[in-house]
């Protein structure tokens, strides 16, 4: 369930396939995912799960993966 | 009951130093108009003293008060995390907290350097910062930054004040561009010579010489700068972004 609210926020942010969102997924590794893209996927994010980042978060969430480990720390998760 | 009437019924504001002069002009001028009004100061003694005195002059005003000094990074991030928390949203922020600090270019501290800077451009970027982030989430909102016309022209003996004014301009016009496709609008006022407590101390010689240029022949009212901030802030304005909007009496045509 997580997961899948994980994916939908990556897909909407990123406006993507919900295939192409994997733990893998990361920063610039597609040309959705540019830094413009980032805000939108932080809206998002912060949208679905009703929290918001600290600015160090918003830095640092690079991948699906790290993206999982920040959320827990508001937490959402563990995945 | 909230009032059901007016140019803002339905937006959540929040104006910076809220507690006296323009801001506070603003804040009255916002809440008559059916917004929701978020009053900041630094304390929350003085921010519920504001929003109570506001609610008690406008019957059906929706008024609170949030503390903050916005000068201190960590206390801007958690009330906008408190906004988020408790209001769900921004639609407008009123950047208006300020100092003014004159010296002479020879005689200014790095204390003072910082102090303005910090408080002037440092709090107009922060509260900036964190309210693109959460208006971003509606895809809507406007953040009206208060410059002045000392950021536009200079004056002798205010060259830190100036350049955080200037700063600040240079800012509005950077997000506007940058916020622009998130449909968030970015605005600057930049008043001339408004009679508030930052002006009140200033030498009767000075003050005519000022006034000498005023096209209009009084001295700027805060009511007349809020009268721009709900332009900004209203639907009125939904196709204006990245302008600077004089309110100055005709001191510089
Ligand atoms: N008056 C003018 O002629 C004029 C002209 C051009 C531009 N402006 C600009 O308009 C804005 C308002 O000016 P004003 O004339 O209303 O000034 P004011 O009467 O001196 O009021 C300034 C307000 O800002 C608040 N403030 C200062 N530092 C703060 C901080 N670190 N955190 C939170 N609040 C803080 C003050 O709170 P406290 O009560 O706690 O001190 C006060 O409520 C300023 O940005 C100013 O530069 C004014």
């Amino acid at each position: 369930m997580l997961q899948d609210r994980l994916i939908k926020a990556f897909s909407e942010g990123l406006e993507i396939s919900k295939d192409l969102v994997t733990d893998e997924l990361s920063f610039q590794g597609i040309q959705e995912w540019d830094s413009v893209g980032h805000m939108t996927l932080i809206a998002s994010l912060e949208s679905e799960f009703d929290i918001m980042f600290d600015t160090d978060d918003v830095i640092d969430l690079s991948s699906v993966a790290v993206a999982k480990k920040i959320l827990e720390k508001y937490g959402v998760g563990p995945f | 009951m909230s009032q059901s009437t007016g140019q803002l019924v339905g937006k959540i504001v929040l104006i910076t130093g809220a507690g006296r002069g323009i801001g506070r002009a603003c804040a009255q001028l916002c809440a008559e108009q059916g917004a929701h009004v978020l009053v900041n100061t630094r304390t929350q003694d003085t921010a519920d003293a504001a929003a109570l005195e506001i609610r008690t002059a406008i019957p059906h005003a929706r008024v609170d008060g949030i503390a903050f000094d916005v000068g201190d990074t960590a206390a801007v991030k958690s009330a906008f995390q408190a906004i988020h928390r408790n209001y769900k949203r921004l639609d407008v922020l009123v950047n208006n907290a300020g100092i003014l600090r004159d010296a002479l270019v020879g005689m200014v501290s790095e204390s003072l350097f910082d102090e303005v800077m910090r408080t002037n451009f440092g709090g107009t970027f922060y509260c900036a910062q964190m309210a693109a982030r959460l208006m971003a989430r509606q895809s809507s909102g406007s953040i009206i930054n208060l410059s002045s016309i000392i950021g536009r022209y200079g004056n002798s003996g205010q060259a830190v004040y100036g350049a955080s004014k200037a700063a600040v301009l240079g800012l509005t016009y950077s997000l506007a561009k940058e916020l622009g496709p998130n449909n968030i609008r970015v605005n600057a006022i930049a008043p001339g010579f408004i009679e508030t407590d930052m002006t009140a101390s200033l030498p009767e010689a000075k003050r005519d010489d000022i006034m000498r240029g005023v096209r209009m022949n009084r001295i700027g009212k805060a009511s007349d700068v809020a009268g721009a901030v709900l332009f900004l802030s209203s639907d009125y304005s939904a196709y204006v972004t990245g302008q600077v909007i004089g309110v100055d009496g005709g001191m510089i045509i």
